[in-house]
């Protein structure tokens, strides 16, 4: 027993540095997945408090751009209100418009942390569970997707963003609406994602518009993604890989709109119920 | 030795902001991200206790962690960091001899020692935490070269703060 503490005591190092590196891997391995992360992230009340001041100066360095997209997105609104259209047929009579049903709403949330240099990225929103927002929505900005919430706390969220090794969205061409996934390509640029599993008979153009796909349960079908920039990516086999740039600007965000679905509830069960039935 | 305590926690606390708001954001060519924050294990005093070190490396890993959201990454690698600090400090330097808790600063160890003793704590660190952060072998091309290049950039970060605040040996 004496012998042992000795021992122990004169390599005391090693043994310390067993129990801390122990100790730091457990937490790696058990609170990665971030549905358990509970207080360890920039959700929690210090880190997220710090984060939103220092944001708050830096935003002052960015209005100007913020201020044009934002009008330029007004104007893209404007032009869709109901009064920039004319009736082309003469009104009769008016009919309540029971045909559509509000499927998608959005709220608004500003970005408060980002990265873009990691291999998994996560951006940091100031909206959460209190302001409606869920694990599972996804995430839009003015220019195109951004990625899904995976965590929440009361006014902060987490966003996993497409620059995530698990991030693949169900993507299609735009004009030809050939159904592929998007995801991030294997050299990590912040700017080029992976389209892969086109079908090969499709002759894909370099230019052409990616956007989301009738089949994805998080975004409304039509979101840009990017366009298609390279199409000889490697790897694919049977089916065809092409390189795209995003259309967003992941390291300028600032503004984004959480897309909460409607139907999103109901997709889900009839996902389980698939997976029951297999 | 209170004067020892207030400079190392005020180190502490301006190397994590600039690591957490500035160098964070910093990336050449998608490539390097500095990690400079090392520089507090680095500047500890030869004479802190094993148990302290330890502790005070598992602390700031776990700090960078809840900034960066990766909790346990930054931790695991300050403490390999702390054990190979050990081990060289014991190789490399006599015990005995000290007065007044010098630190293994620029200044008190001469340019050749801190060189080599940043330059490997340095790449044991960053080698530890890239591969953690992607554990999987085939993208091992990609992680050495933002290992390596990233290394290159702390590197160079440590040694231009250091001869900012070089103060010589007093004899």
């Amino acid at each position: 027993m004496r012998n042992l503490l000795i021992f122990i005591s004169k390599y005391n190092a090693f043994f310390l540095f067993l129990i801390f590196e122990i100790s730091a891997l457990i937490i790696y391995v058990k609170y990665n997945s971030f549905q358990r992360a509970t207080y360890l992230n920039t959700t929690n009340q210090v880190t997220g408090t710090l984060y939103a001041r220092v944001n708050e100066l830096n935003s002052y360095l960015s209005l100007k751009d913020v201020n044009d997209s934002l009008a330029a997105e007004n104007a893209r609104l404007h032009s869709q209100l109901q009064s920039s259209y004319y009736a082309d047929t003469v009104a009769t009579h008016t009919v309540i418009d029971s045909v559509y049903k509000q499927q998608y709403t959005y709220t608004e949330a500003k970005v408060i942390d980002n990265s873009v240099n990691k291999r998994n990225n996560y951006i940091t929103i100031l909206k959460g569970s209190k302001d409606g927002i869920k694990k599972g929505m996804g995430v839009i900005c003015n220019t195109g997707v951004v990625g899904k919430v995976v965590y929440t706390e009361e006014h902060l969220s987490l966003v996993q963003s497409l620059l995530h090794k698990d991030a693949k969205v169900s993507a299609m061409l735009a004009d030809t609406k050939d159904i592929g996934s998007l995801m991030w390509g294997a050299d990590l640029n912040p700017h080029v994602g992976l389209l892969m599993d086109i079908p090969n008979h499709v002759k894909p153009r370099i230019g052409q518009w990616v956007v989301t796909s009738t089949y994805s349960s998080l975004y409304p079908a039509g979101i840009p993604l990017g366009k298609v920039s390279n199409l000889h990516a490697k790897g694919g086999g049977f089916f065809l890989n092409m390189e795209v740039n995003f259309s967003v600007d992941f390291a300028k965000l600032q503004y984004v709109y959480v897309v909460n679905n409607k139907l999103y509830l109901e997709r889900q069960t009839l996902d389980a119920q698939k997976k029951q039935d297999e | 030795m209170s004067r020892v305590i207030i400079v190392n926690l005020i180190r502490f606390v301006v190397l994590v902001l600039l690591q957490v708001f500035l160098l964070k954001n910093i990336s050449l060519y998608n490539l390097s991200v500095p990690y400079l924050y090392i520089l507090f294990i680095l500047l500890l005093p030869f004479e802190t206790p094993n148990l302290l070190l330890f502790l005070l490396s598992f602390l700031l890993g776990l700090t960078i962690d809840m900034f960066n959201d990766t909790p346990g990454l930054h931790a695991a690698s300050c403490v390999v960091l702390a054990l190979v600090r050990v081990l060289f400090i014991s190789v490399t330097v006599q015990k005995d001899g000290f007065d007044n808790e010098p630190e293994p600063t620029l200044g008190n160890m001469g340019f050749r020692w801190f060189f080599t003793y940043s330059a490997l704590l340095i790449v044991v660190h960053h080698f530890f935490l890239f591969n953690l952060e992607v554990f999987r072998l085939d993208e091992i091309q990609y992680t050495l070269l933002r290992f390596l290049s990233s290394a290159v950039f702390t590197l160079f970060l440590i040694l231009i703060s250091s001869f900012l605040f070089y103060r010589r040996k007093e004899r």
